[in-house]
């Protein structure tokens, strides 16, 4: 037997804690983040167009439990974090949440995550793909005095549609009092959620946390509720593409900057000049100088779709490739998102994307693809 | 007429040289909804188990292969309007194209209805 064994050993793919649950209730399983997850459902109300429309019109009930939950505590936790991501954390207000970025120190992005300030500690939301790595960055860049906690006993759902507050408020009573990307502690009976109106969808919702062994009793509570159905990652991805959401490991990885990325929004104004969190030099100098090349959204004639790995033309010149692409059940027709060279990259670019030796004609179009909904309050 | 079934889940009705060729419930199931379906041409030469068209999913895009050598003649133009026929009348009105059939042998080895559905259930 060589060493090599251990290595050549597969990973045996995960079951999360709702994986029964999806099954009784007609889930296509596939294999996605190292777990087993539900695509879509199948039967009267199943399948990716019916899931998509029904979270834009009622609400739908998604398990993203393969999503690492984290928590951080000690002293100077938010100034330590803030070494690392280029938000702002130590002007975050208790009970409330910011999108922001993991980055190398090529100013790469590793991964993007939401940060919430729970008072005394600081949940992460990571993606589930990514999380084994996360850990492990933030392990060897913080300091020891920083305890880091991985909750693996906890399950994440999300509850997304112009519904979700009705439903939810009507069985975890306050909820609807949260506005967009605000966290709090909640009681459903005995059990204790943490509850932040957020989501990955572009309507309004809640990504709610709850231990393993109570998410059962929880999403059957949810779907007793006639407005709430189950929606599978499907349906997920096509509805964030619709809202211009970008997908990490396919719209971003760690050879593509923020800025590239169009997501300068996650740098707080003040921190791009000032700096002191990892990648700032790289980054700064993306900024200062422009990107080479920039995410943008792509209106696509016809109804054929262009998928990932399609090459965008200028002419004869490929001028940039596709990173999602798909059919919008909104719009009716084939979106998508992609890099294009900066000189292409400006609203209302005519474009061509390549599909099986066809030319597609497209056109760069700002993001969102579909208005986003959220709930700011008045 | 005679219908055939592949194991890659087409179906062939054969009238006489002639035959149209689309895919089964089961395949439209497994695929869920389609959004886009390219056609050969008519002229175009396709061969037994050779790309012969490609249906696109909301999530992927699918190679739906020639159950037979032959010559198209004919697309089906409601696919053009509306792809989504292949999710509701997979069978019949969600047909994918016609073509004359080069060598009537290629249809041995190809199943009838009660081995494809057998076939399936195996699955």
């Amino acid at each position: 037997m060589s060493d090599d064994t251990e290595l050549e050993t597969e990973i045996e793919t995960g079951t999360l804690p709702l994986d029964a649950w999806h099954r009784s209730n007609g889930a296509r399983m596939v294999e996605f983040a190292g777990y087993w997850m539900p695509i879509q459902y199948t039967g009267e109300h199943g399948g990716i167009f019916a899931e998509h429309e029904w979270t834009r019109n009622s609400a739908s009930l998604f398990d993203v439990s393969h999503m690492g939950q984290l928590a951080l505590s000690g002293d100077d936790v938010a100034a330590e974090l803030e070494k690392l991501l280029p938000g702002a954390i130590t002007t975050l207000k208790q009970g409330r949440i910011r999108y922001s970025l993991l980055l190398n120190e090529d100013g790469g992005v590793l991964d993007d995550l939401m940060v919430t300030n729970g008072s005394d500690q600081y949940f992460l939301v990571v993606n589930g793909a990514t999380k084994w790595d996360d850990i492990a960055h933030l392990r060897e860049h913080l300091p020891d005095e920083v305890t880091l906690h991985y909750g693996d006993d906890r399950a994440l759902l999300a509850l997304q549609g112009p519904q979700a507050a009705a439903a939810l408020e009507n069985i975890v009573p306050g909820v609807s009092e949260l506005v967009f990307m605000q966290h709090g502690m909640f009681d459903w009976g005995d059990y204790r959620l943490g509850v932040s109106r957020s989501g990955y969808t572009g309507e309004d919702g809640y990504e709610i946390s709850v231990r393993a062994e109570d998410v059962q009793a929880f999403a059957d509570a949810l779907l007793a509720d006639t407005r709430v159905r189950p929606a599978g990652l499907g349906a997920r991805d096509s509805l964030r593409l619709e809202a211009g959401l970008p997908l990490y490991g396919h719209d971003m990885d760690e050879n593509i900057d923020p800025v590239s990325a169009d997501l300068t929004f996650a740098l707080t104004k003040k921190r791009r000049e000032s700096g002191g969190w990892l990648g700032h030099a790289p980054v700064a100098k993306v900024l200062a100088d422009g990107p080479a090349e920039k995410r943008v959204g792509l209106a696509i004639e016809g109804r054929m779709p262009a998928r990932e790995g399609a090459a965008i033309f200028a002419g004869d010149t490929q001028v940039g490739r596709v990173t999602s692409g798909g059919f919008s059940p909104t719009l009716g027709r084939p979106i998508a998102m992609g890099y294009v060279a900066s000189d292409w990259a400006q609203d209302g670019a005519e474009l061509e994307i390549e599909v099986r030796g066809k030319r597609l004609s497209a056109r760069v179009t700002p993001m969102p693809f579909v208005p986003h909904r959220y709930h700011r309050g008045s | 007429m005679a219908r055939y079934f592949t194991e890659d889940h087409e179906w062939i009705d054969v009238d006489g040289d002639t035959a149209t060729v689309g895919i089964t419930d089961y395949a439209q199931g497994q695929l869920g909804d389609i959004v886009f379906v390219e056609l050969p041409d008519a002229g175009a030469k396709v061969a037994k188990g050779k790309d012969a068209a490609v249906v696109e999913s909301v999530k992927a895009a699918s190679d739906v292969y020639a159950p037979i050598t032959g010559e198209v003649t004919e697309g089906n133009p409601a696919l053009e309007d509306d792809p989504a026929l292949v999710n509701s009348d997979p069978e019949d009105g969600g047909w994918f194209f016609k073509l004359t059939i080069a060598d009537t042998g290629e249809l041995d080895g190809l199943m009838d209805e009660a081995a494809y559905k057998s076939f399936c259930d195996g699955l």
